[in-house]
């Protein structure tokens, strides 16, 4: 199957839910993400308050905070895990992200690396990626699905972009932690997403490892958007971007990383009073 | 052809080497000894032999639709009896409607009707003298009770222990409705003393054997198709989405409408099998949608392994073999030794028989 007419049935299949206006992503104001005025709160307690963050189409931007600033919840958020009570959540100028399900906003372009490295286990590492890869990925579509030889180049193209291509018909349960890591950034970029939300990408990496992932993600800013959320400074700084703080689920502080370490307010949060 | 390869393909070579010395034998050589053989030769298949072939075959199917939606989906329903039921029921339907007026009461209504009075057949009774609607029945009864009962149990996302309960409520629901006279599927005896099928006298020794295949063709194909579906894209999603379903949800896949596919295909089997095993044992009553009939399904799967097709096939074959010895030779019994089979099962041998024998292969292979 055609990639056009891949993008035409999802495209056919967003229209007819009624969540797009018009075909393809609007980025006509160069954001790629707007969250304004989000609010979560579980039994009582703020897990977001009030949030507001804007991405632009093609940057790299890192979240960092304490436990419990609302980090993974904002993902959740973004992802349509969970669906915040009050504010609203744009992808370009025309998503609701709030009304689309997980798998809609997949296909809408939103890909997700979670905190744990979750990977298909039982399947091999190939096999991974040709599940992520984008593709008609509707039941009926997927029992008569063949892997055709352009599918087989995008997979071979990524086993070696993450330094797989050695393990490629191992089980994804057998490789180490860094390597499932790499395995899932993997599986992300076969989805061809638009944008990228990488949940502690290099946790459990070694340092040489970390330094390839930075190096990747880089190389990646430009063509996709990415929002990193990250614990290791050295590897934020090495990836070089705007860096937001999270504290209490809000917006502490926004900015280069140097101006924003400088700042008292994060300093505060960090430290202690 | 490229979907005709990918389906021959589908199946190893040794997987079609036995197919075809299965087929040669439930196909050929057993029914015709059962017709053709005085029944004082040695190689005469029995009554007795050729009913509970047919009858294991049908169970073995149902053991194969248990484990498209356990062993590969991950979902373990313990209420599967009652889609087998629900097709034995429909196809009775068409077999009580068969026996004319030669009933006790020889009326050209079911002698259960006569029985509470009634004047005519209910409205739902419509149709069910012509056998191609029978068939029809059996295929989308059980098909809509799953598809409904699965859109709402998946959409709402009960998953684990809670959907397994749900099932058994299900069955045990359906149990005490199809007990109930007023039902109009007779009561707690629910349909028997079947005569014909299509005209034909039902304990001809063709009709048998004729049954007895369609059995045993109806598995094979089972076993075709679940061979084409667990290795296509289909198959690895679904594992995918057993393995780790937020994963496969945030690349794409929607679970409800994988689960809700092969529940519903996994129903759709089991009616079938309830509908060629009817006919078989002559009778289908309330009973068969009982909790623990469910659950010797799973054990049938579990028992044979679970994952693999020819598991399943095994399982219920081995179980219910034993089962026809047992409970003839310690009839009290036989539910504590289900019991242990299933706890000694699950603590060593989480793979079945068929993970056993692997593990000797391995062993055996330097």
């Amino acid at each position: 199957m055609s990639v056009a007419s891949n993008q035409a049935a999802e495209w056919d299949d967003a229209m007819s839910a009624g969540h797009l206006l018009r075909p393809g992503l609007d980025l006509s104001h160069k954001v790629i993400l707007y969250l304004d005025d989000i609010s979560v709160s579980f039994d009582g307690f703020k897990a977001l308050n009030k949030l507001s963050l804007a991405i632009d189409a093609g940057e790299l931007r890192c979240i960092i905070g304490p436990n419990g600033a609302g980090k993974t919840t904002l993902m959740d958020v973004i992802t349509g895990k969970t669906r915040p009570d009050s504010g609203t959540c744009f992808f370009g100028q025309t998503l609701d992200l709030t009304r689309l399900s997980e798998p809609e906003i997949a296909h809408a372009g939103i890909g997700r690396k979670f905190q744990k490295p979750t990977v298909f286990e039982n399947h091999s590492v190939f096999e991974n990626l040709e599940l992520a890869m984008k593709a008609d990925k509707r039941a009926f579509s997927s029992l008569f699905a063949r892997l055709d030889g352009e599918g087989r180049d995008k997979i071979a193209d990524t086993l070696k972009l993450i330094h797989l291509d050695a393990e490629s018909e191992r089980l994804a349960g057998l490789l180490s932690h860094g390597q499932k890591q790499w395995l899932e950034i993997g599986m992300l970029l076969m989805q061809e997403p638009r944008l990228l939300l990488l949940d502690e990408p290099v946790a459990g990496m070694t340092d040489d490892e970390t330094e390839r992932t930075g190096e990747l993600f880089k190389s990646l800013a430009g063509k996709h958007s990415l929002v990193v959320v990250e614990h290791d400074m050295a590897f934020i700084e090495q990836l070089g971007g705007k860096v937001t703080v999270l504290h209490e689920g809000s917006v502490l502080a926004e900015g280069g990383l140097a101006a924003v370490q400088a700042d008292s307010r994060v300093i505060e949060v960090y430290l202690g009073r | 052809m490229p979907f005709t390869l990918r389906f021959l393909q589908a199946t190893p070579r040794k997987g079609w080497i036995a197919l075809a010395l299965f087929a040669l034998a439930t196909l050929a050589l057993l029914p015709l000894s059962h017709i053709y053989l005085p029944k004082d030769s040695p190689l005469h298949v029995s009554n007795y032999a050729i009913a509970l072939g047919g009858k294991i075959m049908c169970y073995a199917i149902v053991a194969v639709a248990m484990d498209l939606i356990w062993g590969y989906a991950g979902i373990l329903s313990l209420g599967h009896g009652v889609f087998f039921a629900l097709g034995g029921y429909a196809f009775g339907m068409y077999l009580m409607r068969q026996i004319g007026t030669d009933g006790s009461y020889h009326s050209v209504l079911p002698d259960f009707m006569v029985f509470l009075d009634w004047k005519e057949l209910p409205w739902y009774w419509t149709g069910s003298g012509s056998f191609l609607w029978a068939v029809l029945l059996v295929l989308a009864v059980p098909a809509l009770v799953a598809y409904v009962f699965g859109y709402f149990a998946f959409r709402s996302r009960i998953k684990g222990v809670y959907f397994s309960i749900i099932t058994q409520a299900l069955t045990y629901a359906s149990m005490l409705f199809f007990f109930r006279n007023e039902t109009g599927f007779g009561g707690n005896n629910g349909f028997t003393d079947f005569r014909r099928i299509l005209g034909y006298d039902i304990t001809s020794p063709e009709m048998r054997a004729i049954l007895f295949a369609l059995s045993a063709l109806v598995l094979m194909l089972t076993l075709l198709a679940a061979r084409y579906l667990v290795t296509s894209k289909f198959g690895r999603v679904l594992t995918a989405i057993r393995d780790a379903e937020s994963r496969a949800m945030f690349i794409g896949y929607n679970p409800l409408h994988y689960k809700l596919f092969v529940w519903t295909l996994s129903a759709m089997l089991c009616a079938v099998a309830g509908a060629l095993y009817v006919p078989q044992v002559g009778i289908i009553n309330p009973s068969e949608m009982s909790p623990a009939n469910s659950i010797e399904i799973a054990i049938w799967t579990a028992v044979g392994g679970r994952g693999t097709l020819i598991g399943p096939v095994l399982g219920a074959a081995l179980v219910n073999l034993f089962k026809s010895y047992f409970t003839v030779a310690f009839p009290e019994y036989w539910l504590f030794f289900l019991g242990a089979l299933f706890v000694m099962v699950t603590l060593w041998l989480p793979d079945g028989v068929v993970g056993l024998w692997n593990r000797l292969m391995k062993k055996g292979r330097p």
